[in-house]
């Protein structure tokens, strides 16, 4: 089985996030990048598969050099080659663009990423790469199993999960509890030094621009209620806050 | 501009963060001086369908239920096209999130998703959305002929008026989608207030200690009628169910009232929580994080403080 998978490179979830050039830039001045969380659970699940049936892994990502420490992560974790699309990430019709231009007429079996990206929240790369190959997609997989051509998965629906069966080759957005994060071993990342990293000229265009950016205005001061007194908490709420 | 916007079914009606799509999208119309058409697929009776006019829609092109969410792509697709719409709106969920994302592939058009206001279409087509889980906005421009939006859920204040909607039935040939999935079983979670939807969320994290200690959260959350929701660690170590979890990793709500029983209040579980109307924080750790993103806190044991929450609402 041929599997691809695709990671974005996004700030650590603890990173203050702040902007800078009049609020048009993110401000990576300190800040710790990691594969996309999401991500992190495709590639995980990816490499389990691998493992179970053989076959291979190629990791992909569309991104500056930059984002190398965590494409050498990825092929420490498992996967076999990688591949970067040299461009800024742009939007989510650029990068999914990329990535069907890349993975048209390779024979990939299953494309996996995760349900979104940690930075701009966006959710739709998987279905926009499956319109463009020609391939059904779902989104977001919570578990995922293959027997022969046929694809088992569960999805996450409104208040519940649905499973359904669906054949190779499919694109499917993941996230938990689809595998356990993989952390990778000494021998992994010895290894990972010496596998292939392609990087590729990009083609697409992006169809959207962000102007600029702005902060959340800051949260007034907590209100504090003694926990004997804590019924009149519900009272606060009703007609201070009124939510109730 | 000709606006569309995909409403989703549930119960036999219109989805609260539907109707806040459609009152966006009639918004969206009106200002730019177009139609605002609603595309339902599902199971609804036309009574039902009629009022998507309450928020704003002038139409209603119906489909009835597909199994295939391959299937509700392609119908959206065909009637982008067949109604020449330039603005294809949506509330953000799951099902928003495969759909947009195809008709954005076959239509080569640009997406925002998590819009938070109205678009500004002075010069452009340029809308705030909500980025980095809540954490930042971004002005985001549109520069393809077609825009599709998923507006971020609970932020748009709707005013419903008495007016229904003509609802047309219409059939889409999407046999070519039947292979690509077979749907073998549904599981949902029966007679519970839905998470993403909730008004109130109750939410419980590793200080209440194991699932045999859940029933005074769920006390409360039924005597609220709020839907109940935890942390990671909490789904992680199987007290309660995946659907569940909420944060950076797990569900977003924006629920007018989120109640955190024994939740640190970890950036990453914010980030999932913090586009809450009022939240409340109950920890015995007055130096818990979760305090700095409170309205309300109470130093206190969850298990003492919470049935005396449960009984103050029963008293109202
Ligand atoms: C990449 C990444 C993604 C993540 N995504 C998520 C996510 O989506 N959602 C999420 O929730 N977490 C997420 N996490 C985990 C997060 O960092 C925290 O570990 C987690 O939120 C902590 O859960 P908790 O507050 O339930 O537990 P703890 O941090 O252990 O906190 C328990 C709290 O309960 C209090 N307490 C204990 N006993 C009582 C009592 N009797 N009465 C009152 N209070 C009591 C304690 O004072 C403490 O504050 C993620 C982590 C990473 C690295």
């Amino acid at each position: 089985m041929k599997i691809l998978v695709c990671i974005s490179s996004v700030p650590d979830t603890t990173s203050r996030i702040a902007f800078e050039e009049g609020n048009t830039r993110f401000a990576k001045a300190g800040i710790q990048y990691i594969i996309g969380p999401y991500d992190d659970y495709a590639l995980a699940r990816a490499v389990e598969l691998k493992e179970a049936n053989g076959g291979s892994v190629t990791v992909l990502n569309v991104g500056k050099a930059d984002a190398e420490p965590q494409i050498r992560k990825a092929l420490a974790i498992g996967a076999d080659d990688a591949v970067r699309i040299d461009t800024e990430p742009a939007d989510s019709y650029s990068v999914a663009a990329e990535i069907a231009a890349y993975a048209r007429d390779k024979g990939f079996d299953l494309i996996l990423m995760g349900r979104e990206t940690t930075d701009y929240n966006s959710g739709v790369v998987h279905g926009i790469v499956g319109e463009m190959l020609g391939m059904p997609s779902f989104s977001p997989v919570m578990e995922l199993n293959v027997e022969g051509s046929k694809v088992l998965i569960a999805k996450e629906i409104e208040g519940g999960k649905e499973k359904l069966e669906t054949s190779l080759p499919v694109v499917l957005g993941c996230q938990e509890p689809i595998a356990e994060w993989k952390i990778p071993s000494m021998r992994g990342i010895m290894g990972a030094r010496t596998k292939p990293l392609a990087v590729i000229a990009p083609s697409a265009e992006a169809l959207t621009d962000v102007r600029s950016y702005e902060l959340p205005p800051a949260k007034g001061a907590v209100k504090m209620i003694p926990a004997e007194d804590a019924g009149s908490l519900i009272k606060l709420l009703q007609t201070e806050a009124k939510v109730l | 501009m000709s606006v569309l916007i995909f409403a989703e079914l549930a119960d036999g009606s219109i989805r609260k963060n539907s109707q806040e799509a459609i009152f966006y999208g009639a918004k969206v119309a009106s200002q730019t001086g177009g139609s605002a058409t609603v595309l339902a697929i599902g199971e609804a009776s036309e009574a039902e369908l009629a009022k998507a006019g309450n928020f704003g829609a002038t139409q209603v092109l119906y489909v009835k239920k597909e199994e295939n969410i391959m299937a509700y792509a392609k119908i959206l697709t065909e009637v982008v096209k067949s109604t020449g719409s330039t603005v294809v709106v949506a509330a953000r969920s799951a099902l928003s999130d495969a759909v947009l994302a195809r008709a954005a592939g076959a239509l080569k058009a640009g997406f925002a998703g998590n819009v938070t206001a109205l678009p500004d279409t002075s010069a452009g087509f340029t809308v705030t959305r909500s980025i980095f889980s809540g954490k930042a906005f971004a002005q985001t421009t549109i520069t393809s002929d077609i825009r599709l939006l998923a507006i971020k859920k609970n932020v748009i204040d709707v005013t419903a008026g008495s007016d229904t909607a003509p609802v047309e039935t219409l059939s889409i040939d999407t046999s070519a989608e039947d292979g690509s999935a077979k749907i073998l079983s549904v599981e949902k979670a029966t007679g519970a207030v839905s998470l993403p939807e909730a008004d109130i969320v109750v939410s419980g994290g590793r200080g209440m200690k194991g699932p045999e200690h859940w029933q005074p959260l769920l006390d409360l959350a039924e005597a609220l009628g709020a839907a109940t929701a935890c942390s990671k660690p909490v789904s992680d170590l199987d007290w309660r169910p995946h659907h569940e979890h909420v944060g950076q990793t797990g569900v977003k709500v924006a629920p007018n009232l989120y109640i955190a029983c024994g939740i640190s209040g970890a950036i990453q579980h914010l980030a999932g929580v913090n586009s809450s109307k009022v939240i409340v924080v109950i920890n015995k750790d007055p130096e818990a994080p979760f305090f700095k993103a409170a309205d309300y806190g109470i130093v206190g044991d969850v298990f003492e403080v919470l049935p005396k929450l449960t009984a103050a609402v029963k008293a109202l």
